[in-house]
């Protein structure tokens, strides 16, 4: 994992001798804190080893005992997810405040991961699924959760509801990235011990190898000619040969390696979790780019229509890392054209009247 | 004055930005001759010599988009034509792709613009480049729909992340 470097543990400590940590999450699914409980006994290691000062999914700590903390209390807090809503700012620049390091744990915290793919929409668009037309759905007045609401026992109050999904590091600087949808087992207890241990690389650093997932994959390649693309649910793949021969997208050849290639050995294409390889300026388009440059033929028309089959490039090249793609989300170039603008009721600037609180 | 940003509404002036990635053998020798058979056409934008459009990788066009062209031009020698054989095959397998994500990023398919162009062809650069001008000046700067978007969040993004910069 490189060599120790700066940001390792504290000089000081603190006086009970133990590594205080905060573990957070975010616009996430909770697979990421599961990850942490999954490094089994090594679990027991961490709570010899450290304070836990505030972790949602498993203990009662309320915000305020992190507010009451001096800053840089923390020696590490690990956040998980993406950035959503403003709570999750909040809590994010509170313990950006309060930690010595911060780790974005996982792929959404890292890339935006799974909840970016709504960048890809606006909120009036997810409101308008999420509220009216989703098949499961009874709303006729289409009532939408206000940021506030007048109660006669007093007000009511929702976090705002960002129209774009960020990446941890769009909101608050961040020492280390532990890429995975969730990081592997292996992976959090190396970087647990690294932390324990202060041995830890430059900031900066993505606690994974620094190769193409590619290299370390043992199935068999042979020169790319693709006439047709499968999804993996239409085809029952040849477990010996490279995916991506078979004419099914494998992330592979634009995505880190250092998950073990577990997919691939339960023969399932690469997903991209772990993010772009060190030299991709961006997964996503060079993803694309591989794909493209596989396709069979000379003739236009041959091109597009095996091109066509790629059902969802956006989605299945930038599954994990839209927030951090260099458009980051969609212009909605249409739905400005006609003049369709955002919903006034969910902007913090206007001030709510307090009547659209959901019925 | 040029209403960059677009945020009044007013396009009477607005001048597009766009990029022009072309190859050396065929497309950039036809803007040549454009040059010298003085031909006009407007000056809207900005040539990159590339050695083949099969060098053009997609980051390229995205790049570009994302840091404020209005619209993107690639374009390489006719099919048959590529001086090394294959590149303006390649580049021609990567369109079709770059084109439908385009569209699910939500950019019009007007500022997308793959051509083949020969070095005899000057003529039908500049009436390209006059065509794109034409059509993106109705449709606005780019960077309009996306800094609304942004702006909408009322965040201020840690700039060392090298996270949306609004274009």
């Amino acid at each position: 994992m490189g060599k120790p470097g700066t940001q390792g543990r504290p000089k000081e400590g603190h006086p009970s001798g133990k590594l205080q940590l905060g573990i957070y999450w975010c616009a996430s699914c909770g697979g990421c804190d599961i990850a942490v409980l999954d490094i089994n006994e090594k679990i027991l290691d961490v709570a010899a080893l450290a304070d836990i000062k505030l972790w949602p999914i498993a203990l009662d700590f309320k915000y305020e005992d992190v507010r009451a903390l001096p800053d840089k209390a923390l020696d590490v807090s690990f956040i998980n997810g993406a950035l959503r809503n403003s709570e999750q700012v909040e809590i994010v620049e509170l313990l950006r405040k309060k930690s010595k390091t911060v780790v974005a744990f996982g792929s959404c915290a890292c890339w935006g991961g799974i909840p970016a793919l709504a960048n890809l929409f606006d909120r009036n668009q997810i409101f308008e699924r999420v509220y009216g037309t989703s098949p499961s759905t009874v709303n006729p007045n289409r009532s939408v959760p206000a940021l506030e609401s007048r109660m006669p026992e007093g007000t009511l109050t929702l976090p705002t509801f960002y129209n774009t999904v960020y990446k941890l590091d769009d909101i608050i600087p961040v020492e280390y990235y532990l890429p995975g949808c969730p990081p592997p087992a292996e992976l959090v207890a190396e970087a647990v011990d690294a932390i324990a241990t202060g041995n830890l690389p430059p900031a900066g650093s993505v606690l994974a190898k620094e190769k193409a997932l590619c290299d370390s994959c043992p199935r068999e390649r042979a020169e790319k000619k693709v006439t047709t693309f499968r999804r993996v649910h239409e085809v029952q793949p040849d477990p010996d040969r490279c995916l991506l021969d078979q004419g099914i997208i494998c992330c592979g050849p634009a995505t880190r390696d250092g998950c073990g290639a577990r997919c691939l050995e339960a023969n399932m294409p690469c997903r991209g979790c772990f993010g772009p390889t060190p030299e991709a300026v961006e997964q996503g388009a060079k993803m694309l780019s591989a794909v493209g440059s596989i396709i069979e033929g000379r003739d236009e028309a041959e091109i597009k229509r095996v091109a066509a089959q790629v059902v969802d490039p956006a989605g299945t090249f930038y599954r994990f890392g839209l927030a951090a793609s260099l458009l980051h989300r969609s212009y909605q170039e249409r739905s400005l054209k006609e003049g369709v603008e955002l919903d006034s009721r969910l902007d913090p600037t206007v001030v709510p009247t307090g009547k659209e609180a959901v019925t | 004055m040029t209403d960059r940003s677009g945020t009044t509404g007013d396009l009477s002036g607005f001048q597009p930005r766009l990029v022009g990635f072309l190859c050396n053998w065929c497309s950039y020798t036809g803007a040549d001759l454009a040059g010298t058979a003085r031909m006009k056409y407007p000056a809207n934008m900005r040539i990159i010599r590339v050695m083949c459009s099969g060098r053009v990788e997609p980051v390229l066009v995205l790049k570009a988009f994302a840091e404020g062209a209005d619209g993107v031009l690639v374009s390489g020698c006719h099919p048959g034509d590529c001086h090394y054989m294959e590149g303006n095959y390649k580049a021609l397998r990567r369109r079709f792709l770059v084109e439908a994500l385009l569209e699910q990023f939500g950019i019009d398919r007007r500022r997308f613009r793959f051509q083949w162009i020969s070095a005899a062809e000057g003529d039908r650069l500049a009436e390209i480049v006059e065509e794109m001008v034409a059509e993106i000046r109705l449709l606005g700067p780019l960077g309009r729909a996306r800094e609304r978007l942004f702006q909408a969040d009322h965040l201020s993004l840690n700039p060392a992340a090298g996270g949306p910069s609004p274009a």
